[in-house]
């Protein structure tokens, strides 16, 4: 995989909007067919990045190149080659699905039989088929990001910068989405995917999570999740048993503990040889325990954001 | 079939038989609901299902095609205006002016709402705080984070104490801590004694739902707690039960 050529390359870049940082110090490279999760709260930076990638917006130090172009002074060069689909995407509301869809398949100059082919694939995928010849305007807002997408995909560029791409859309639809991207890294496609979902962050080769401008963590799905720096436990139960403990750990448990619901669990951190004691009692009268269980993406997420916040606040 | 308006003590959200078309296409397919006061229902579905429109009835702002609704007690249609009142709505695409500072929107939709001034002081003295929103009441709503946004639409919806809160994909594109902290307020909202009608697309906040219903092509194709739909499925998470449930 390392043999790959990187197609995405950054070096230290530095953005500021007055005085506020946008991006500080950031570096990182996407290889030909791989997928580059970028993971952080609102207002990280994640954006900011696309849209320096994508030409639209001059870095103040450092260097992003794209297929072999400096993104600041080449990006018309590539413009065929990348494909970009901002967070906020303009369909236009009053043609139809299918006029969307032609429209921005004539704007990359994509071939009839080709563009036949893909809009099939789309219609698939979306499930957008039956809505053809509906105004874009009067799609639901998942059906709108779905049609959006469609209108991205519709060329085949080598590099695709996506920025949360499946917000709103439904677990059915981004299960088959995933399924086009990991097609698209088979065809070696470079693609740098923000997103909010971090069973999508799962899925990729690598992840960045970003913070105020600054990468604080990165590497394999595996490696950020075995980077978690404390011990952390699980408690199973009913919904009320859950409720009990969230609060009898929060305003009894030892200092620092930190417990967030996950789905139908609890997942609570702390340093274990100094506190599994203190936690074992306070939850055997509520007939739960605290098991170990192996840290995922959301867990790292929640505990690095969270001390970052804490010390911000 | 008639529902009558409801005492104070009834569900907040009932619905019989409540069906849209537009034109030819039917949106919401006589769906049936009772949500009990207090209770956290999640109204989950495909996308296009038809929740956001089901709910833009149950909130009177658009005509139901056929079917009853009654919510906090107030026929839908009827007595829509008086319902109004009484009931907070969170769009999907939340409704904030960005070029008004926090302050200034909650004097807007403590406006709309019919609020005299000093009670939209007393409501955002209150409020602010708690949504973590106080040291920012001079800034533009459009330089907010999206998860303060979310907050702060939230607490224009709840302005006039709504018995019944409808939340529309409230958390869509946010950040997994921030979620947890909206889901915080959901929780707090509901320990009050509002319902909370709440739709999302991710599958984990299913599961801080008291029920769940699960909409695709206009109808409700399940509905149960998240323990009841994993056991009558077969699946261990809500994510693979929506799977099983929409997927083809
Ligand atoms: N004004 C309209 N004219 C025609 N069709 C409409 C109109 N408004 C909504 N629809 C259609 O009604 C269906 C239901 O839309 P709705 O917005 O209720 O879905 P939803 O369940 O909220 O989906 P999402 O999860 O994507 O938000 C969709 O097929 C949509 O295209
Ligand atoms: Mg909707």
């Amino acid at each position: 995989m390392s043999a790959r050529p990187p197609l995405i390359v950054v070096e230290d870049l530095q953005r500021a909007f007055g005085d506020r940082t946008a991006l500080s110090g950031v570096s990182l490279s996407v290889a030909a067919g791989s997928i580059c999760g970028l993971i952080g709260p609102d207002g990280a930076g994640k954006t900011t990045l696309m849209r320096v990638l994508c030409g639209l917006l001059r870095p103040d130090a450092g260097r992003a190149r794209v297929l072999d172009a400096d993104c600041a002074r080449e990006s018309a060069r590539i413009k065929a080659e990348l494909g970009y689909m901002p967070q906020r995407f303009s369909l236009y509301g009053d043609l139809s699905v299918a006029e969307n869809l032609r429209f921005f398949a004539d704007l990359f100059g994509v071939p009839a039989a080709e563009r036949d082919r893909r809009e099939a694939r789309l219609m698939e995928f979306s499930r957008l088929g039956p809505f053809r010849y509906r105004r874009a305007g009067h799609l639901s807002g998942g059906m709108k990001q779905k049609l959006a997408l469609c209108c991205t995909l519709i060329h085949t560029p080598r590099v695709l910068l996506l920025d949360e791409p499946t917000t709103g859309v439904d677990p059915v639809s981004r299960q088959e989405f995933w399924a086009i991207l990991g097609e698209l890294r088979e065809e070696g496609l470079a693609l740098l995917v923000s997103t909010p979902y971090m069973d999508e962050a799962d899925r990729c080769d690598m992840v960045i999570l970003l913070h105020a401008g600054r990468v604080i963590a990165r590497g394999t799905p595996q490696a950020v999740a075995a980077g978690f720096p404390r011990d952390l436990r699980e408690i199973v139960g009913s919904p009320e048993a859950l409720t009990r403990a969230t609060s009898v750990l929060r305003d009894r448990g030892p200092a620092g503990l930190a417990v967030h619901r996950f789905g139908d669990r609890l997942h609570v951190a702390y340093d274990a040889t100094r506190d599994s004691e203190a936690v074992a009692s306070l939850l055997a009268p509520l007939g739960v325990q605290a098991v170990p269980v192996a840290p995922g993406i959301e867990d790292v997420f929640v505990e690095l954001m969270g001390r970052e916040q804490a010390v911000a606040r | 079939m008639s529902i009558v308006a409801l005492p104070t003590g009834g569900p907040a959200v009932l619905a019989r038989g409540l069906t849209k078309r537009f034109g030819k296409f039917t949106a919401v397919d006589a769906i049936d609901l009772e949500v009990p006061r207090g209770e956290i229902f999640g109204f989950l579905g495909a996308n296009g299902a038809g929740k956001t429109t089901a709910i833009r009835m149950l909130c009177g702002l658009l005509k139901p095609s056929a079917g009853e609704a009654c919510v906090a007690g107030y026929r839908v249609g009827p007595e829509s205006e008086r319902l109004k009142r009484h009931i907070g709505y969170m769009s999907q695409r939340f409704s904030l002016y960005d070029d008004l500072t926090v302050r200034e929107n909650v004097a807007f939709f403590g406006g709309v709402y019919g609020l005299s001034p000093r009670r939209v002081d007393e409501r955002a003295a209150a409020l602010l705080p708690r949504l973590d929103l106080a040291r920012d009441q001079g800034r533009l709503a459009g330089s907010l984070p999206l998860g303060y946004k979310q907050r702060l639409a939230l607490g224009c919806a709840m302005l006039h104490k709504p018995r019944v809160l409808f939340l529309d994909e409230p958390t869509g594109g946010v950040d997994p801590l921030a979620r947890r902290r909206f889901w915080d307020l959901i929780y707090e909202q509901s320990a009050a004694g509002v319902t909370v009608f709440v739709t999302t697309h991710y599958m984990d906040e299913a599961e801080y739902c008291g029920r769940v219903s699960i909409m695709a092509q206009g109808r409700i194709v399940a509905l149960d707690t998240p323990a009841g739909l994993k056991r009558g499925t077969s699946r261990r998470s809500m994510q693979d039960v929506f799977l099983a449930v929409v997927g083809s």
